[in-house]
């Protein structure tokens, strides 16, 4: 596993990243868009469930199967986004490889497209994965890359090796032909040094197992991992000392009852046991994302800790976590 | 199935007497969601539960199925993708396309958990209904291969196959009386409905009706694009996959109306009467949004929705406001230990109100735009599910 920090390694151009539902896998995606932005890069984020997360989470109208800036940076960097869809990306692969004009439109009436897109389970995986290809290679007619890096907020951990190397599946079945080529070209740009899957997770036992399981399964299929990201890291009101003494049980109630009467608030026995009961609660929750960091030592990955936003995320928020980002590394 | 709509108080059970300050926990109006007498009811055969990737829904599935169990049902649970914990919280080391039956369930009835394995289900499947030569034939063809492990969207049909198998198992030998169904982490949200509707377009397709062509005699019948067709697809895929293509739809030819037959007749199931769906989310925006589309959804399919789960809500025990509390907070000695302690428990409580508070809005905003959808919040727990008492728990929450 090469370290960021490792002179030789080059500079990501495809950033993936996934993570267990709900563990805020776009957010992330468009956090780490964001901060590459800031660092002057040219970026497009991709999604390509059909969930237009990135036009909310943007605050953006619902992006067509078109490359739409969502953010600019001082210094030339800006956020391009694509909702990648199957059967567009189809359309358009015939178009710009094969000039398949009166072919296109054949294949289109006996149903092929259809088959091709909805149909036939997989297939869409090979077109959403060659569109990503096609735009981490992209030239202008000068001859530059149109885009530095792309970030592609990617199917859900439980999905990610299956989806990354699904043109392995196809070079398995089709031995010859521009298909299988193109499989091939795909395949040695997601196993090369050049990508990184990153795996957000929260410090919850099922997230973090399913984390550990999606690492084993990237290596296995040759595919880099990259950071694991661990979101929605809750932080304590409490410090040390006030959680060892919850903790070993030796505040007792009435010297929490004297003490909230000195605050000015009018106590009784159930406030102070529910007070001291919501305590016990949050020390629990407070241990059990420590087990669930511990748990996380073992990997062979750097680990990143992102804070969990109370009031929700908006643009400030993304900032903060594109900052976060940048200030521990991930690129 | 569904309750009469009566208006809710959300939140904790405040004491009668003794407060500090007026209630002001936030309340949501929708109805109340009655999982016991969902559960109860007979008529009901079927449940399922649908959701958005990471809300509990496998949890939630497994905690009804084993408070079904305990109130008398023979109950089946059919998982796709649980963690390893839920499997061994349920006492089995692992679970496999059998049904396993779970042991330590109280009172007269019982349960049994089994979890979808895709690829052998299909084979199954092409067991059961082919001749032993051609069975053999298309397991071993390398489309079949494929597309039975590996590609997404399999997992959706075979979802569909399996529980139209346990409903004719419990019709027939009468084994269960109510199957509990946590659906695939499918892309778009409901995949799982489209299935029957995919296939009989893939087998009413023309594609596939080209593909059977030279098989199936005259060729003539077929537009002069046919060759232009097969010509171009060769080119992209190189003859030989076009070949085990065909291979495999030929041998498969046989196999598709009972495919779609099948289909057809688990989509009718779940439109009727004797099922039930149960949509789970947790109070965030992006899941409450997913279960907003499975709502809309699910009605536009007349499929019938009993209801929304809306999992790990928080629920501070004190009825102090966030505000009283952190005032109360700033007027302690951070350098006296027991007073800091004191301030760090009023802010842990604050901090609960809050996020108790924005849960809130969520939940109404949803009530408001679907007001008759009814509902449960179930408090999060501050430890994770190990045991059948830890989902005899989450049970107890869910029905409130």
């Amino acid at each position: 596993m090469p370290s960021p920090a490792d002179p030789t390694r080059p500079r990501l151009r495809l950033h993936v990243v996934t993570g267990k539902g709900g563990t805020g896998k776009t957010t992330l995606a468009g956090a780490l868009a964001l901060a590459l932005a800031w660092d002057g890069e040219r970026v497009l984020l991709c999604e390509v469930e059909g969930r237009q997360g990135i036009a909310q989470l943007f605050d953006v109208a619902p992006l067509p199967y078109e490359e739409r800036t969502v953010a600019v940076a001082p210094g030339g960097g800006e956020v391009r986004a694509l909702a990648i869809d199957g059967e567009a990306a189809l359309l358009e692969y015939l178009q710009m490889y094969y000039r398949l004009g009166r072919a296109g439109r054949a294949l289109d009436r006996f149903g092929v497209i259809d088959f091709a897109t909805t149909i036939a389970p997989g297939l869409r995986d090979v077109l959403l994965t060659g569109k990503v290809y096609e735009a981490a290679r992209r030239r202008n007619p000068s001859g530059d890359l149109v885009y530095d890096a792309i970030v592609l907020d990617a199917p859900p951990t439980g999905r990610i090796a299956r989806f990354l190397n699904v043109n392995t599946e196809v070079a398995g079945l089709a031995k010859v032909g521009p298909i299988r080529h193109q499989a091939d070209s795909i395949m040695a740009l997601m196993r090369s040094r050049r990508t990184a899957v990153h795996l957000v997770t929260v410090l919850e036992e099922m997230s973090v197992q399913e984390t550990l399981d999606g690492i084993t399964e990237l290596r296995r299929a040759g595919l880099p991992v990259g950071h694991v990201l661990v979101n929605l890291v809750r932080g304590s009101p409490l410090d040390d000392s006030a959680r060892t003494a919850l903790g070993a049980g030796s505040v007792a109630a009435l010297t929490v009852e004297a003490a909230l009467h000195k605050a000015g608030i009018d106590a009784t026995p159930q406030l102070v046991a529910q007070l001291m009961a919501e305590g016990e609660d949050h020390l629990g929750r407070l241990q059990l994302q420590s087990a669930q960091r511990q748990a996380l030592l073992g990997v062979d990955a750097p680990v990143i800790e992102l804070p969990f936003v109370a009031h929700g995320v908006d643009l400030g928020a993304l900032h903060d976590l594109a900052e976060a980002l940048t200030e521990q590394g991930l690129w | 199935m569904v309750t009469v709509p009566r208006r809710t108080k959300y939140g904790p059970q405040r004491p009668p007497t003794m407060r500090v300050a007026p209630p002001r926990g936030p309340t949501v109006s929708a109805p109340d969601l009655d999982v016991d007498g969902l559960l109860d009811d007979r008529a009901n055969r079927i449940i399922v539960c649908c959701g958005a990737g990471g809300v509990g829904k496998t949890t939630a599935s497994a905690a009804l199925a084993l408070r079904a169990a305990e109130r008398g049902r023979r109950v089946c649970v059919l998982t796709i993708d649980p963690a390893r914990r839920l499997a061994q919280s349920m006492g089995l080391r692992e679970l496999d396309n059998m049904p396993r039956e779970v042991s330590g369930i109280r009172g007269t009835g019982s349960l049994d958990a089994m979890m979808l394995d895709m690829k052998r289900t299909f084979d199954e499947v092409v067991e059961a209904h082919a001749p032993p030569a051609k069975a053999e034939q298309i397991l071993a063809n390398p489309f079949y291969i494929a597309l039975s492990s590996s590609f997404a969207g399999t997992q959706e049909y075979m979802a569909m196959e399996k529980l139209g198998q346990l409903h004719a198992e419990s019709v027939r030998a009468g084994r269960w009386d109510l199957i509990v169904v946590d659906t695939p982490p499918s892309r778009s949200a409901l995949d799982f409905l489209d299935a029957p509707e995919r296939l009989s377009s893939l087998l009413d397709g023309r594609f596939i009706k080209l593909l059977l062509a030279p098989t199936r005699g005259p060729a003539r019948l077929l537009s002069a694009g046919v060759g232009l067709v097969t010509a171009t697809v060769s080119k992209l895929l190189g003859a030989q996959v076009l070949r085990d293509v065909q291979a495999f739809v030929a041998a498969f030819d046989t196999l598709f109306g009972g495919f779609r037959q099948r289909a057809e007749a688990t989509y009718a199931l779940l439109q009727t009467r004797g099922t039930a769906f149960l949509v789970v989310a947790a109070a965030e925006p992006d899941a409450l949004r997913e279960a907003a589309y499975f709502v809309e959804r699910l009605t536009a399919d007349q499929m019938p929705l009993a209801g929304l789960v809306v999992n790990r809500v928080t629920t501070p025990a004190a009825s102090l406001s966030a505000e009283e509390a952190l005032a109360g907070a700033s007027r302690l000695d951070p350098h006296d230990s027991t007073q800091s302690a004191v301030a760090g428990l009023l802010r842990v409580h604050a901090e609960r109100v809050r996020v108790q508070h924005r849960e809130a809005r969520l939940r109404r905003r949803f009530a408001a735009a679907h007001p008759t959808v009814s509902s449960v919040a179930v408090p999060s727990l501050p430890s994770d599910v190990h045991d059948l008492a830890g989902l005899r728990r989450i049970g107890e929450l869910l029905a409130g």
